[in-house]
């Protein structure tokens, strides 16, 4: 009983290791490309289970999406023609790669500009100790120092 | 910016767009179709739903009280369903809804931008989406969001 068990986790392993989202059997002998199906098909996000791509997920509505993608790929569309149709019913969020516009401007050039930002600061600070380091003490900061150093003027401790 | 917003609430880019255009077989009566021209004209309430939505069921009381209030007209897209199924949850918890459309395979839920149910959506007088909401409605939701945007869209082309 406990082989058997064994036997079917490991078949179920294997099983998933072959077929991720059990993709759906389309033909592609005729003027759907395979290659370039599974290449969008992986661009694009799942919106039921979003940290997966309609390639890898196994919700009803990935299904429902590789098979308009399939049929729209059928129809002679391009990918920029499968993708406006996507994006225009929802969004740009199906993009895993959010297209540059003003929107999207802070996401893509967002860091950079915080690294330029830091990169000034830093070398600003850098400066700033370098000066201070130069001009000491003033005179009645050394007084003080020596005060509380204890001592007198020379160097003896 | 987007900290502490709810990730699965995707902000539906048909709002302000006009309402996708469909024509599907009414869920009741099989031989009437149901098209989005059926909107034109008033304000409508145009909620996605199905029977194997649990969210749908707490849902349905809101809809109800909201169709006996009169206060919008409710249509239905049913949603990958059965229809057996479907009519029979509308025997059993009542029925909102002026007529559903019965999207037995998902297209038009595609063209509308679902990607879960229940999803309600504000169509104008014109057939302009003016507003998406992502999950079931409550009492609030209707009261807060809802109705002020019906009372407002109405006032506005009366």
């Amino acid at each position: 009983m406990r082989l058997l068990r064994i036997v079917i986790s490991a078949c179920c392993l294997f099983w998933a290791a072959q077929s991720p989202a059990g993709l759906e059997k389309f033909d592609f002998s005729g003027n759907v490309d395979e290659d370039r199906y599974k290449e969008l098909i992986t661009e694009i996000r799942c919106l039921v289970c979003q940290n997966q791509s309609l390639a890898d997920s196994d919700a009803e509505l990935a299904h429902d999406l590789r098979q308009e993608v399939y049929d729209l790929m059928q129809k002679g569309q391009d990918n920029t023609q499968i993708v406006d149709f996507l994006v225009y019913r929802y969004g740009d969020f199906v993009l895993y790669k959010p297209p540059v516009k003003p929107s999207t401007y802070w996401l893509w050039y967002g860091p950079f500009a915080l690294l330029v930002l830091g990169i000034i600061m830093l070398i600003k600070t850098v400066r700033q100790r370098g000066k201070q380091t130069d001009a000491g003490f003033s005179e009645r900061e050394q007084a003080r120092l020596d005060k509380i150093l204890g001592k007198d003027g020379d160097d003896r401790v | 910016m987007g900290l502490g917003l709810d990730p699965r609430k995707v902000p539906s880019p048909l709002i302000d767009k006009p309402a996708p255009a469909f024509s599907l077989k009414r869920l009741k009566e099989p031989e009437v179709i149901l098209s989005n021209t059926d909107f034109k004209g008033k304000v409508t309430l145009f909620n996605v739903w199905a029977t194997w939505c649990v969210a749908c069921r707490s849902e349905h009381p809101v809809l109800m009280q909201l169709a006996r209030s009169g206060k919008v007209d409710i249509y239905g897209l049913n949603y990958k369903d059965e229809r057996e199924a479907a009519k029979q949850w509308l025997l059993r918890y009542g029925d909102p809804y002026i007529a559903n459309a019965f999207d037995a395979d998902g297209r038009v839920g595609i063209d509308w931008g679902v990607y879960g149910t229940p999803e309600t959506f504000i169509v104008d007088q014109q057939g302009v989406i003016r507003h998406k909401h992502i999950g079931p409605l409550t009492q609030e939701i209707v009261r807060d969001e809802i109705l002020p945007l019906v009372q407002q869209l109405e006032a506005t082309s009366g």
